[in-house]
């Protein structure tokens, strides 16, 4: 595998002396989908910001396909499309105009075909002449990938591609990422939705408060997020776990009054209905029952604790 | 250097200004004509000869670099202004240029703009009075060495500028007062010795002195001092340019 983006030790402090990026260290691999999950306010837009020039970094090297986004910024910047998480284009200006604008502006001589292409593989062939303040939400977005691909980039950043866009168009915003992946495009996309890591990702990164928390292969962090849990409400109170139970790993609330199990909800088995029944055999009667599933607060804080467990931060 | 990206800032450029012809172009001619009218047509034949050259002609070429100023500074600043509003400035930012192309492109279209714009009122002028010109190489080259330099301070205005009332406030409070008292209107001759003193820190009156005597042969001041005042002023725009771009100043975050 070849690394095509190499973030080292990255570091940004703003002007009002915030450091919104303590340290990271990131390699992205030529050719995948790499998902960049965080909370609002991790850092995402401000890593992209850095890597593609918007922002000026404080310490720390990036390259980019092995040139230095500052040395080399010209060849860096050359290669890399970028779709912005706010959706900014100029409103007087026309789709197709716009896209050829963004062409020249990378240094590439006019080619019609290729704006068409691009055009139209974004549905926006029908819109090409219209200006971009007439554009629905979606369309505008897809405009600002349309500019982001006119100069045919190795590496593109998409950030929040689909943050305020509906379901349907959610599926084709995805479908549109599997398709430049086939080209051979590197895509990098920020997303605070677990679903959408899910459904795009090769490669996963959790960022939190300017930190990479970890990266993994998404089907191995699917696993770790794929964590449920059953809550167990008792109708009497217990003091310990009864030895029929002692296989499943189970917490006993506080109260005394509610048994909790944890399990994988993508697991072949959950092993529910097995542990209903131990807990009807050990003679405790159920009153009610509740299942949870982390929220991806609970994950990150989750992460955090561990990460500072590991005496990472 | 990205030779294609100047010429795509350029012509985006002049298309943006082709497509409100209106507001920035028919309004600077209207109002030079008005200017004509008023003070050439009708104050002007009270006004007595200043060294053999009527009011009205005299007036001319004070009121084609007083256009030409004010519009390259409020095109240059509008041009760069406008991205930053529409906070479509992440494209130029993260594209493979430097602070010469982005500075190329965009001042070399208001640059072009009020050029344009001052040759109409040149011509339109021969409609009010007689004009001859007695060095039209040197004046075509004041012209746009005007256009560009002020065009280049119009830039870092729209740079610095936050807002739209921060877009207009160096135009209106700093370059219409020295525009108008640098002589547009009245030779400083006829100012009393005070005003005339006060007059030679104000570095507009050499261009307009300059600009006058290319059309009648008769300057205030030698006009190598007009075009060694666009140099100097013109290379520290440039300076402040590049510096801008560098640190990111008003840009980069
Ligand atoms: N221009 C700025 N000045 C100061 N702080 C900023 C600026 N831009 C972003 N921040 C702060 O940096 C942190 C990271 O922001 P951002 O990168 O936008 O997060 P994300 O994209 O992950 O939601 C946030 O706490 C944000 O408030
Ligand atoms: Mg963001």
């Amino acid at each position: 595998m070849t690394v095509i983006v190499d973030i080292q030790n990255l570091r940004k402090s703003y002007a009002d002396g915030f450091e919104a990026l303590k340290g990271v260290t990131l390699q992205i691999n030529k050719g995948e989908i790499f998902a960049l999950l965080g909370p609002n306010g991790a850092g995402k837009t401000t890593l992209i910001s850095v890597i593609c020039g918007i922002s000026n970094l404080t310490s720390g090297t990036v390259t980019v396909d092995g040139f230095d986004i500052i040395r080399d910024f010209r060849a860096a910047r050359s290669i890399i499309g970028l779709v912005p998480q706010d959706v900014t284009l100029e409103p007087f200006g026309r789709v197709k105009n716009t896209v050829r604008f963004s062409r020249g502006l990378f240094g590439q001589t006019a080619n019609e075909a290729h704006v068409e292409i691009i055009l139209r593989k974004l549905s926006l062939w029908d819109k090409r002449d219209n200006q971009c303040n007439q554009l629905s939400g979606g369309m505008k977005r897809r405009t600002l990938i349309a500019k982001a691909l006119s100069h045919e980039p190795k590496v593109l950043f998409l950030d929040e591609p689909t943050a305020g866009v509906d379901v349907e168009l959610r599926r084709d915003m995805w479908q549109t990422v599997a398709e430049l992946k086939a080209t051979g495009v590197t895509i990098i996309l920020t997303t605070h939705y677990i679903e959408e890591a899910e459904a795009m990702a090769d490669r996963v990164g959790v960022i939190a408060q300017g930190k990479m928390l970890l990266v993994e292969e998404k089907h191995k962090l699917m696993q770790q997020l794929g964590q449920k849990q059953v809550e167990i409400q008792l109708d009497q109170q217990i003091t310990r776990i009864p030895d029929g139970l002692s296989d499943y790993s189970l917490e006993l609330g506080m109260d005394g009054y509610t048994l909790v199990y944890t399990y994988d909800s993508r697991g072949h088995r959950t092993g529910i209905t097995k542990l209903l029944n131990d807990v009807a055999s050990s003679g405790l009667v159920l009153r009610d029952l509740k299942t949870r599933q982390s929220s991806l607060e609970d994950i990150f804080v989750g992460l955090v604790e561990k990460a500072e467990q590991r005496g990472n931060v | 250097m990205n030779k294609i990206a100047i010429g795509t800032i350029y012509r985006s450029e002049i298309l943006r200004f082709l497509r409100t012809l209106t507001q920035s172009f028919l309004s600077p001619v209207l109002s030079a004509m008005l200017y004509f009218i008023v003070f050439g047509a009708a104050i002007g034949p009270r006004v007595q000869e200043i060294g053999g050259v009527s009011y009205g002609q005299f007036i001319v070429p004070g009121i084609i670099m007083l256009t030409v100023m004010t519009q390259s500074i409020s095109n240059a600043a509008f041009g760069i202004f406008f991205p930053k509003f529409t906070r479509t400035t992440y494209e130029l930012l993260s594209a493979p240029v430097d602070f010469f192309e982005i500075m190329c492109g965009y001042v070399g279209a208001a640059a072009t703009k009020s050029l344009s714009i001052g040759l109409v009122i040149l011509v339109a002028a021969n409609f009010f009075v007689d004009l001859q010109i007695e060095y039209p190489i040197i004046m075509v080259l004041l012209l746009v060495l005007t256009c560009i330099c002020f065009a280049l301070f119009g830039f870092i205005i729209g740079i610095w500028a936050n807002n739209f009332e921060q877009l207009q406030v160096i135009p209106l409070m700093l370059v219409t007062p020295l525009v108008f008292l640098g002589g547009s209107f009245y030779s400083l001759k006829d100012l009393p010795p005070v005003w005339q003193t006060i007059t030679l820190f104000n570095p507009v009156s050499y261009l307009i002195s300059g600009f006058r005597w290319t059309f009648f042969g008769q300057a205030d001041v030698p006009v190598v001092y007009s075009l060694l005042a666009l140099g100097i002023f013109s290379l520290g725009c440039i300076i402040m340019i590049w510096w801008i771009f560098r640190t990111g100043w008003r840009l980069r975050t």
